[in-house]
């Protein structure tokens, strides 16, 4: 008997389809719309779309004088504020030349840690969930609050903290504060095991992350990638180490880097992150020294006539601020924020391209993004 | 579309602008880095002027040579930056060039940072450097939507916060802080009639 030919081609349509993914996608973490160009599952390309969290805060900001200004950096990266906080005091002093004492620049590195942990925790938990793995999320969430409730403690906040002035901190930390810190840093120290169990050797996990979105270290700083996204790539690059700032010129940590560049690297590189962040944060806890909590700040705060570009290393990366002072107004000529989020989200284009459309949500998790900060 | 006469009003900055930043001269007993001189080296017009403040390098750089200098200074093994971490334009509407637009530039090599600044006039083409540095694209995508700089060769020349069809460029000083929505406010009929003439335009 004479076998039938199949000619799947005249059966199915093999046009490119253009799917529209967002911005209302539980996976997009926010208002993130991806226009995918599909040939059949595979990603051919894709056009990144952003701006429906736009708030204008650069705008905002040159119409508010410099105080005003901290709570406006809470409201970019909001699971990170303190960050924010820090970055954009700092930079302030900077302008301004001022002093900050020692305890408060302890301070600043255990706050800005404890961020990094809270943030990466939400980063581990829905990036596993948006893979599929739902209990990570749970047990992450738990840790996030401890986190939460340190931070409620010393400023009254859960989640835009406002916790930080320019020349120092607004108050000093309640009384065994920092004890709570360090029995923290006990607790977390086996849930980040936990995770690792979870995921690190899951065979599914490894399926999913290995070999997706491959970036070498050179092509990934020419796309402008910062954070664990560049590290993961192995480029050494941490403005902790390269320009040190609040205390960490006097802290002992390493900086994880990854060899292949893959959404499994950059897990690693964030779950070595967290181990690095509590031992940073012991150090600075125990050698916490005593002192005023705030430098010499003049009552009314107007930085000189220049301008200056200072940038610290948030959860997600590269954080700077370019700030304007005329010398003469209460308020910063011109204000803009250089955000990590933004910049890694421009290498989303080149990271999809050619894998499943599956992987597109692996990738968004992976170079963990808040709309927040890329939109501002 | 600076050009479009739809454009909200521009209103006059209330305090007294200042003509541009300070860009104090470095200190006579500061050497400027070794990359800087080797520059001017191999590009004999490139720094029009070299500034330093609160520890921060600054070239000012003349725009016709702005993609000669971003190259040697990506590419040269001494400047090595391959980081174009910030790209972004200040408004200064008394001048005559208006616009500064700065590029921050980090070397992963040699972990030192530099800032490029030019000054453009308001319709002035600027070359987009994001063909040395393709990290620039959305940084130069955002430059163009905020101030209107006008910046050529762009692989993707498109607003990227703003939606496509805004009017305006709303990081410019004379744009009202709340918006073309002013107008409205301070002038209900020129508002109606212009309302009116872009409802007829969509119409026909």
């Amino acid at each position: 008997m004479e076998t039938p030919t199949v000619h799947h081609g005249a059966m199915f349509d093999t046009n490119e389809l253009v799917l529209n993914m967002g911005p209302q996608h539980p996976s997009t973490h926010g208002v993130l719309r991806v226009v995918l160009r599909l040939d059949g599952e595979k990603v051919v390309d894709a056009d990144v779309v952003i701006g429906y969290l736009h708030r204008g805060i650069e705008k905002l900001s040159e119409n508010r004088n410099w105080t005003q200004i901290i709570l406006l950096t809470d409201r970019m990266d909001y699971v990170a504020a303190a960050t924010s906080n820090v970055g954009y005091c700092e930079t302030v002093e900077k302008l301004m030349s001022l002093e900050v004492p020692r305890r408060a620049r302890y301070v600043r590195t255990i706050l800005c840690e404890l961020q990094r942990i809270a943030s990466h925790c939400l980063w581990v938990g829905t990036h596993a969930m948006d893979i599929g793995a739902m209990t990570v999320f749970l047990y992450a969430f738990r840790e996030r609050e401890l986190i939460l409730d340190l931070f409620e403690e010393f400023c009254g906040a859960r989640l835009t903290y406002n916790s930080m002035r320019i020349g120092g901190l607004p108050l000093d930390i309640p009384p065994g504060w920092d004890k709570k810190v360090l029995e923290f840093c006990k607790i977390m120290d086996s849930k980040i095991d936990e995770y690792e169990t979870l995921l690190t050797h899951n065979r599914i996990w490894l399926e999913r992350t290995r070999g997706i979105g491959v970036i070498s270290g050179p092509e990934a700083a020419g796309l402008g990638l910062c954070g664990p996204v560049l590290r993961g790539s192995g480029v050494p690059r941490d403005v902790r180490k390269d320009e040190p700032y609040a205390a960490y010129d006097e802290m002992t940590f390493d900086v994880p880097l990854g060899t292949s560049g893959d959404t499994y690297d950059r897990y690693l590189v964030r779950m070595e992150e967290f181990r690095q962040s509590l031992r940073i944060i012991r150090q600075a806890a125990e050698g916490i020294p005593d002192g005023p909590i705030v430098g010499k700040v003049p009552r009314l705060i107007k930085p000189p006539a220049g301008e200056t570009y200072h940038a610290i290393e948030s959860p997600k990366g590269e954080l700077g601020f370019f700030i304007v002072s005329d010398g003469k107004s209460t308020n910063p000529y011109r204000f803009r924020v250089r955000s990590p989020s933004f910049c890694n989200l421009q290498g989303l284009r080149r990271l999809v391209r050619g894998h499943l459309v599956a992987d597109v949500v692996a990738l968004i998790g992976s170079i963990d993004i808040v709309l927040g900060e890329v939109d501002r | 579309m600076p050009d479009d006469p739809k454009a909200p009003e521009a209103h006059a900055p209330k305090a007294a602008v200042p003509a541009g930043p300070p860009d104090p001269a470095p200190p006579a007993d500061l050497a400027p880095p070794a990359f800087l001189a080797s520059l001017s080296e191999a590009i004999a017009d490139g720094i029009a002027q070299t500034s330093y403040f609160v520890g921060d390098w600054t070239v000012v750089v003349p725009v016709a040579r702005l993609l000669d200098v971003a190259r040697h200074l990506c590419d040269a093994p001494d400047a090595a930056f391959d980081l174009c971490s910030d790209v972004t334009a200040s408004d200064w509407p008394t001048r005559p060039q208006r616009f500064d637009v700065i590029y921050c530039l980090y070397s992963t090599r040699h972990r030192h940072r530099l800032r490029v600044k030019i000054r453009a006039a308001e319709h002035e083409g600027v070359p987009s450097v994001s063909g040395i540095w393709p990290g620039a694209n959305w940084l130069e995508r955002e430059v163009y939507d905020m101030f209107g700089v006008n910046v050529t060769g762009h692989p993707d020349r498109r607003r990227l916060l703003m939606p496509d069809d805004w009017q305006g460029h709303p990081q410019r000083k004379d744009y009202p802080l709340e918006g073309p929505g002013e107008l409205l406010m301070e002038n209900p009929i020129d508002w109606l009639k212009l309302r009116q003439a872009r409802d007829e335009a969509d119409i026909e």
